[in-house]
């Protein structure tokens, strides 16, 4: 009984971020005008993955208490590589993704060392190597342009038997491939603990370098599934500077609203994922009420000033005022 | 040796912060750099440019310098920059009365969003990064509507134009005269008043501030109040500059203002840094990316290249301590 307790109280917030996804997704679906269709669910599944798999990148390294302002530009990056690597033969293709992958990780890892032996400050490091990736992007495609082998990418943005998305089976397949794993292990339980402290976590005699260095790595791998996916769906790699920043801005607040707390040490990747599905929905709820599309930002705006104030709601709680200063 | 001697100040030498000093170090070598390539980068002419084309990021860096020292961080700036330049001449073309409030007005709208910010982070304890965020998306999401998503008709009233482009004292243009005004109020809020000590205290530990009797909420509030401000103002200048506003034109300020508030030594986790350091940073940032461009680097290249010259600047002096 305590310990089902115990567990809720830690899932707190990704059960949260999973209530608000599923009340606006029907909603969605209810004024949807083709209602709950696989059609529907299949658009709105392709869209929601990408932030998905850029929200998990980024609360990997939230949870270390660090943040990655670059995994939009590792985004980027991938798929613009994805575009030239992934084509010709079933084995090249094969070869290209594995590739893709293997270069986002490398910006994550590269990230990760910067932090951990450069001792320089997430926030900052962050910024200025996501400019590095962005420029290696342009350099690779001046213009917007490339191919992907298309059998594969439909392959991954279709339909399992006529129903799934194969794009949030990949999504599930890879949470449980990545996450679990990394949760389960002791380099994950390190990370939670350098999150929470780390000079506790120090003096405890935890493996804070393996800790923040897998947790980096691990999120430039899931923002280069993310590039690969958005090749899958484009078809094509663009290095635009606009749409790598929305990707870090909105990964931020997704992975907010999925209950990752952005002091660090708690929160998960599932949570984050929920986030992501929910933000998107609440963005593309204007289309189906048929509202002037010029609305949309501002509307998405109001919606995150709401969503964000509401953990304010906490503070009634406080009794002592000193930790108003966390 | 008597006692007086030992409790004067610290030489010059020693007060002199080594960030700072790195920092101006670095300024000399890129125009020794550019020098090499061109005469023209030692000419008044080529300098002062520079120096009119660095006080709108000083500007606007100022603010952001405030919201860093109380370890926070203001994300909002891309848009306040754009609000303050699209409201300024939208009223500037009413009249006589609308172009000399365009100014006043602009700086008040950036103003009001910090106002936001500061509360939300202030009494609502929501993560800077994350309320900046939110203001950041609605004050994109009003101009958006208020377009439709164009850039605006208006320009600039000819007062806004003046106090970014005229000359109110011969040879030296009034930006770099509006930056040196914002730098000399930043300044003397900093050093010489107890709003400047409750900056750097609550930068320090705001619990201990807060213990220390300083009201800390209503000092954070004023701090994200002066940021917009400052974006704001930065807005106007460009746009009385350019003549015109445009849809995200302050996108391209955002991270220049941070890397040369960290660059001139600033810490980011708030409670240390001096103007004069921002100023380095500022004219850092700015002789780097004007170096860039007349070597005539393509786009990518000046990217890898920032990038890299940032993070190694910062392991040349911004490292933080070994754990023990």
């Amino acid at each position: 009984m305590r310990d089902w307790r115990f567990w809720l109280a830690g899932q707190r917030g990704a059960l949260l971020a999973f209530a608000i996804f599923v009340v606006m997704f029907t909603i969605y679906c209810a004024n949807h005008p083709a209602g709950f269709s696989v059609n529907v669910v299949e658009t709105a599944a392709n869209k929601g993955v990408l932030l998905a798999f850029v929200a998990m990148a980024q609360s990997f390294v939230v949870i270390t208490a660090g943040i990655d302002l670059s995994v939009g530009m590792i985004f980027t990056l991938t798929n613009c590589l994805a575009s030239a690597l992934v084509i010709g033969s079933p084995l090249s293709a094969g070869l290209g993704v594995i590739a893709v992958l293997a270069a986002g990780a490398l910006c994550g890892a590269i990230n990760g060392l910067i932090v951990i032996y450069g001792r320089l400050q997430p926030i900052v490091a962050t910024i200025a190597s996501g400019a590095v990736f962005f420029g290696l992007a342009l350099a690779l495609r001046p213009t917007p342009g490339g191919g992907v082998e298309e059998t594969l990418a439909d392959a991954f943005t279709g339909r399992l038997f006529d129903t799934i998305p194969a794009s949030l089976v990949t999504l599930v397949a890879v949470a449980a491939l990545v996450w679990i794993p990394f949760r389960r292990s002791v380099t994950g339980r390190a990370a939670y603990a350098v999150g929470s402290s780390e000079p506790a976590a120090y003096m405890s005699g935890v493996p804070i370098r393996r800790a923040k260095f897998v947790a980096y790595t691990l999120s430039g791998l899931l923002a280069g599934f993310g590039g690969l996916f958005l090749t899958f769906f484009t078809y094509t790699g663009d290095a635009a500077y606009a749409s790598g920043n929305t990707y870090t801005l909105f990964s931020i607040a997704a992975v907010v609203l999925g209950g990752v707390s952005l002091f660090g040490g708690s929160g998960s990747a599932i949570g984050a994922i929920f986030g992501a599905l929910a933000f998107r929905t609440i963005g593309d709820l204007l289309f189906v009420f048929d509202f002037d599309p010029l609305w949309q930002p501002l509307f998405q705006g109001v919606v995150l000033l709401l969503a964000v104030s509401i953990s304010a709601f906490g503070l009634l709680r406080v009794r002592n005022r000193l930790d108003w200063f966390g | 040796m008597s006692l007086a001697v030992k409790n004067a100040r610290p030489s010059l030498w020693r007060r002199l912060d080594p960030a700072v000093a790195t920092a101006f170090g670095c300024i000399v070598l890129l125009l020794f750099v550019g020098s090499l390539y061109s005469r023209n980068f030692l000419s008044p002419e080529y300098l002062l440019q520079q120096l009119k084309v660095a006080s709108f990021l000083g500007v606007i860096a100022s603010g952001m310098m405030l919201a860093i020292l109380i370890g926070q961080i203001d994300l909002s700036l891309p848009w306040v920059v754009t609000v303050g330049a699209m409201m300024s001449c939208a009223i500037g073309g009413h009249g006589t009365w609308g172009s000399l409030l365009a100014a006043p007005v602009g700086i008040l709208c950036g103003i009001a969003i910090g106002l936001v910010n500061g509360v939300g982070v202030a009494y609502l304890r929501i993560p800077s990064m994350i309320i900046t965020l939110a203001t950041n998306a609605v004050a994109q999401g009003l101009m958006v509507v208020y377009t439709g998503g164009f850039s605006p008709r208006d320009s600039a009233s000819p007062v806004m134009r003046y106090i970014a482009t005229g000359f109110a004292i011969p040879g030296l243009p009034n930006a770099v005269l509006c930056w040196a005004l914002v730098g000399a109020v930043t300044v003397i809020l900093l050093t010489r008043t107890t709003f400047g000590r409750a900056i750097y205290g609550i930068g320090n530990r705001e619990r201990a501030a807060y213990l220390s009797g300083v009201n800390t909420r209503a000092i954070v509030v004023v701090v994200f109040a002066l940021s917009g401000g400052a974006s704001a103002f930065g807005g106007v200048l460009l746009a009385g500059y350019a003549s015109k506003a445009a849809q995200s034109m302050g996108d391209a300020y955002l991270l220049p203002a941070i890397a040369a508030v960290v660059l001139g030594g600033t810490s980011i986790l708030g409670g240390k840094g001096t103007y004069l350091g921002t100023v380095a940073g500022v004219l850092l940032i700015t002789l780097l990316q004007s170096i860039l461009s007349v070597m005539q680097i393509p786009e990518f290249g000046r990217q890898i290249i920032y990038g890299v010259v940032i993070i190694g600047m910062l392991l040349l002096y911004g490292r933080e301590r070994l754990l023990r």
